[in-house]
């Protein structure tokens, strides 16, 4: 498999490598099935082709011996198939044995991330420290969703009422795509995060700069667009630590400009898109709780301002 | 064969004329025409649903397309997967059974015409229903499996979940009544000597899927009710918010879905089954092997429903359990894939354009079948489940698969159905553009599940290798979209102009092909005789009959009376809508709740009285039964009216029951207890009630003195109604009261 073809190959941690080993297993089983069956069949069609004035050919009801031996041929490759899955399984899926690293939040349409040891709270960007093997509890606000990291972990059901856990794990430094993957309602498909690992140095820097409260806007537009932001409807959504304590409803914005996207994948976290998407959430992600506010851009782009000084 | 008619058996009643005029088209209760408006009616939806998978596929061109809206794609599949799952492969396949299994068995009709029509029409007024939402505030937008809590209103707000039920809901209980019609059709209505081991692989096939039916369907309608009832009543089945559970769905629908898939592929496993031998000019091979394979994959459908839920977190040792009875289905799939092409092997291969079809179902399905398999295998599952992966491998098991199959079937019948043949130059063009375009749209599709695009999302951001895969994938789509329109073209042209067919046009061997093309009202004044599975080659090669097969008798012990298959069926497929019913309320009543439980609540003793009242009716109207048989009508009708008397009073102590918890404030949405409490009793009492409004009638008929002993058998059927309402009594009893006295 080519490096960039295919996240589930071409993997960044030994559990997702122990699933595409079994997978590599299996799809030889089942290519060596399909050419017996595609072999019997082809040399069916060229061998055994009716000919103009041929006589009809003998009647043959069948053959027990051959039948039971694709009885039990099947059945072997069953029980065998059976192993694999129970040894892939233990592989790729520990069972969880300790208080989890990281608390992952499903929400329409995005992810929260928590620290619990930290207090640390950041959305739709999940940082990890590389070859550290992380314990991350699932949970969800509202409806189904899955959460999925291809080239790092399986995938698993992010449920209301029911707490879930994964291991997630990078063995490099590295930005892993994720992505919702139970459809979820209209903004399914903007529902991706990323996953990045980095040394477990940079990994503390970056929990630390977390950590700190964001810094006191000091120019003229970035204090007005902070005026904005709390006298608009922005706190009641978003939480902004010192200045909104809003429930969870909406993404925690206290690093917003240290984040590499937007809308959970629609945009990438720019100067210009972060001014488009004030304008008009809905134009890129249609169907989001976001409303237009009907921001104009002298507002929008104040806000705009205040919002970057958020690193 | 005119020389064979000496040895030809006459069947007993008299020919009919077919009456003429589009009227007698909506009135008609012949099987054929049932048949065919079967099929028209699938294919007027099976372009509708095309239509909505074309417009999909436009979207889904180009990353970060506008051509639609979310809300409009999100529409869009779940009207095409509700649409060909629903209204297009399980009506088509029933309809070509419809047609089908009285031929095949040298029947005059099935054995509830008017039930057959009723089914039928069912059909249309579902589909209706569904489309109709499209009018009333959007199409439901939930995915074909609708999961909680997505679908409950908080989520789910305009009315498109609620048609969605009610469509589901009508399309059940159709598909129920043509599947108890066909078992009891298959059961009592066979042909002298044509017992069960000389069935046609494609009756035997329809015979187990119609089990599948009755037992999978009422798990769904049950499901459905209750999501119904949250959406209505404001009760909290799937409702995590008020202690429901989200993963009962999961559950409930899966029970139903997993069967589903095989209710999808029997029949066409049927139809291969039939199409192969003919164009090998060969038998099938292990004719038993394939029939028992099929009671096998049926058997085991019901145990495998938790591989559709391996991301759920259920367990290792939850997820072992469904993945080795999962693999365990590869088995008996097997045996069938092995016996078609062992079937070809050595014979004399004619590739018309059945048969074309049915050769690249072969090898589509296998295709399918083993991508199925690595879904079986839970690590590899985790990964791909939910992926464009997953879409390719249904896709290629439902279309590669089934609608192959169909296709085959359609080349193949359509001359017994219309008397033509269709045009095999257009059916060549139909198939390959069918083949190269379905394998250019579905195959790309692994490819992109394996890169990591999620199924359901109306767009996707522009990563390497997406777009272009993507772009093949519609083209793929639009060229499948040709080969339709040439299929339709092809029906139409050959309806006009097409080769008169014959009666038998490919030689084969089952009893359909023993009457004219198309056949008359009554199908057959003769049949020939029956000793082996393909009495028209015994009729042709006199000096080379095959073996008879299960001695001479003519006729075994499986030709039982209808109304008593009929009833029977019925009350198999409401057992299980009440076994889930009951399922629910153990699932939530286990533990402690909030607010009234059934300790608080319930009063076991009074409601013991009324349950002895109830039991006591069984006991008058099988003493009733009785008397009407020794010949005692007065008795009979006394005992009658005390059933019915019996009966009232059951109901009136539900009543009470009832009254003295609204009284206490307690309603149906109060908590999970009294959500579960009222929804088990309630359609209980409802069952009861129905089953006094035929015994009232049964009285009136009775005391009008129109009574004969001919009715025994009304009397026995509601009879047999009667216990069985009692018996789910005694269980639910047992369930909500019993369990507060110990």
């Amino acid at each position: 498999m080519s490096a960039s073809f295919s996240p589930i190959f071409d993997n960044a941690s030994p559990q997702a490598a122990a699933i595409s080993n079994l997978f590599e297993v299996v799809l030889v089983i089942c290519g060596v099935i399909l050419l017996i069956v595609t072999g019997m069949v082809g040399i069916s069609l060229i061998r055994f082709r009716h000919r103009p004035g041929s006589a009809e050919p003998p009647s043959y009801f069948g053959n027990r011996k051959l039948e039971i031996i694709w009885t039990i041929g099947p059945i072997l490759i069953v029980i065998w198939l059976f192993a694999l899955t129970a040894r892939g399984m233990r592989q790729s899926d520990p069972p969880a044995n300790r208080q989890p690293d990281l608390i992952v939040i499903g929400h329409q349409w995005w992810w929260e991330a928590r620290y619990p040891q930290t207090g640390v709270v950041t959305a739709n960007e999940i940082h990890i420290p590389a070859g550290r093997k992380w314990l991350v509890r699932l949970e969800s606000t509202d409806v189904i969703h899955d959460f999925w990291v291809p080239a790092l972990a399986r995938k698993i059901q992010v449920i209301p009422g029911q707490t879930n856990h994964i291991w997630l794990e990078a063995s490099l430094p590295g930005t892993y795509d994720g992505t919702c993957a139970e459809y979820c309602g209209a903004g399914h498909t903007w529902m991706r995060f990323s996953v990045i690992a980095e040394s477990p140095a940079a990994f503390d820097a970056w929990l630390g700069g977390q950590e700190k409260p964001p810094a006191i806007p000091a120019t003229d537009p970035a204090q007005a667009g902070l005026k904005i932001f709390q006298t608009m409807t922005c706190i009641n959504c978003h939480s902004l630590r010192g200045v909104s304590m809003a429930t969870n409803a909406a993404p925690d914005l206290t690093h917003l400009a240290s984040r590499i996207i937007l809308g959970a994948g629609v945009l990438s976290n720019t100067e210009t898109n972060l001014f488009r998407w004030l304008k008009n959430p809905q134009e890129f992600k249609p169907g989001c709780f976001m409303p237009d506010l009907k921001l104009t851009d002298a507002q929008a782009g104040t806000l705009t301002s205040y919002l970057e000084t958020l690193q | 064969m005119s020389e064979a008619a000496s040895t030809l058996i006459a069947l007993e009643t008299p020919a009919a004329s077919a009456p003429r005029g589009l009227f007698s088209w909506v009135a008609t209760v012949d099987h054929k025409r049932i048949g065919i408006l079967y099929l028209l009616t699938t294919l007027v939806f099976f372009v509708l649903g095309g239509i909505e998978a074309l417009l999909m596929r436009i979207q889904l061109a180009r990353p970060n397309n506008t051509f639609l809206s979310p809300d409009a794609f999100d529409q869009m599949f779940t009207m095409h997967g509700t649409t060909m799952i629903f209204l297009v492969v399980m009506p088509v396949l029933i309809g070509l059974a419809n047609y089908l299994v009285p031929l095949m068995i040298g029947a005059r009709d099935m054995a509830f015409p008017r039930l057959n029509a009723l089914s039928f029409w069912l059909l249309p007024c579902g589909g209706f229903l569904l489309h109709f939402s499209l009018l009333a505030g959007g199409a439901p937008a939930v995915g074909w499996f609708s999961y909680a809590p997505l679908s409950e209103t908080s989520y789910a707000t305009t009315s498109g979940v609620d048609y969605w039920t009610l469509a589901l809901l009508i399309l059940g209980v159709g598909s129920v009544a043509a599947s108890i019609n066909l078992i009891a059709t298959i059961l009592t209505l066979r042909a002298p000597g044509l017992t069960i081991r000389r069935l046609p692989l494609f009756v035997w096939m329809i015979f187990i899927n119609s089990f599948l039916v009755i037992l999978a369907l009422p798990a769904l309608n049950a499901a459905i009710v209750m999501l119904f009832i949250d959406r209505h009543l404001g009760t909290h089945f799937f409702a995590p918010a008020n202690g429901g559970s989200a993963v009962l769905w999961q559950h409930f629908f899966w029970a139903f879905g997993h069967p589903e898939v095989y209710i999808m592929a029997l029949p066409a496993f049927g139809i291969i089954s039939e199409v192969i031998p003919v164009f090998a000019r060969r038998p099938i091979f292990g004719y038993e092997f394939v029939a028992a394979s099929t009671v096998a994959i049926a058997l085991l459908s019901f145990g495998v429903w938790a591989h559709h839920m391996f991301a759920v977190g259920l367990g290792h040792p939850m997820d072992l359990f469904f993945a080795a009875t999962s693999m365990m289905i590869a088995v008996p799939t097997g045996i069938k894939v092995f016996a078609w092409s062992a079937t070809m092997w050595g014979g004399a291969i004619r590739l018309t354009t059945a048969m074309l079809f049915a050769v690249a179902f072969l090898i589509q399905f296998t295709i399918g079948g083993l991508s199925g398999i690595t879904f079986a295998v839970v690590p590899i599952d985790w990964q791909v489940t939910g992926t464009y992966y997953l879409v390719a491998h249904f896709h290629y098991v439902l279309f590669g698969g089934t609608f192959f199959a169909v296709f085959a079937g359609l080349y193949y019948w359509f001359p017994k159905i219309t008397g033509r043949m269709l045009s095999e130059r257009l059916g060549k063009l139909n198939f390959w553009t069918a083949l190269i375009g379905f394998n250019t749209a579905f195959f790309v599709q692994h490819f992109l599940g394996l890169m990591g695009m999620a199924r359901r999302t109306y767009t996707y951001p522009n990563l390497p290798g997406w777009g272009l895969l993507n772009m093949i994938s519609t083209i793929g789509a639009f060229l499948l979209g040709v080969s339709v329109l040439v299929l339709l073209w092809n029906i139409i042209a050959s309806l006009r102009h097409g080769k008169p067919a014959g009666d038998n046009p490919w030689q084969a061997w089952t009893l359909e092909w023993a009457t004219t093309s198309p056949p008359p009202v009554q199908n057959f004044d003769r049949v020939p005789p029956i000793r082996s599975r393909r009495p028209l080659w015994d009729l042709a090669h006199s000096e080379n009959p095959d073996p008879i097969v299960g001695g001479a008798a003519s006729q075994d012990g499986f030709i039982l009376e209808k109304n008593r298959v009929g009833i029977v069926s019925f009350l198999i497929t409401e057992g299980v809508f009440f076994l889930m019913l009951i399922l629910a309320y153990l699932y939530y009543n286990n533990h402690a709740m909030n607010g009234p439980t059934p300790t608080s609540m319930l009063d076991p003793r009074r409601t013991g009285i009324y349950t002895l009242c109830l039991l006591a009716s069984s006991l008058t109207i099988w003493l009733a039964e009785r008397k009407l048989r020794a010949g005692k009508s007065s008795a009979f009708r006394w005992l009658l009216a005390l059933t019915i008397l019996l009966g009232t009073v059951f109901i009136f102590g539900q009543s009470r029951e009832y009254l003295r918890i609204f009284h206490s404030g307690v309603m149906v949405n109060s908590n999970l207890f009294a959500t579960t409490f009222f929804t088990l009793t309630g359609f209980h009492g409802l069952h009861v009630f129905v089953g006094l409004i035929a015994l009232l009638i049964l009285m009136w008929l009775a005391f009008a003195g129109d009574f004969k002993l001919g009715r025994i058998e009304a009397v026995k059927s509601i009879g047999l109604y009667w216990h069985f309402v009692d018996a789910v009594w005694l269980v639910v009893f047992s369930v909500i009261y019993l369990r507060l006295l110990i």
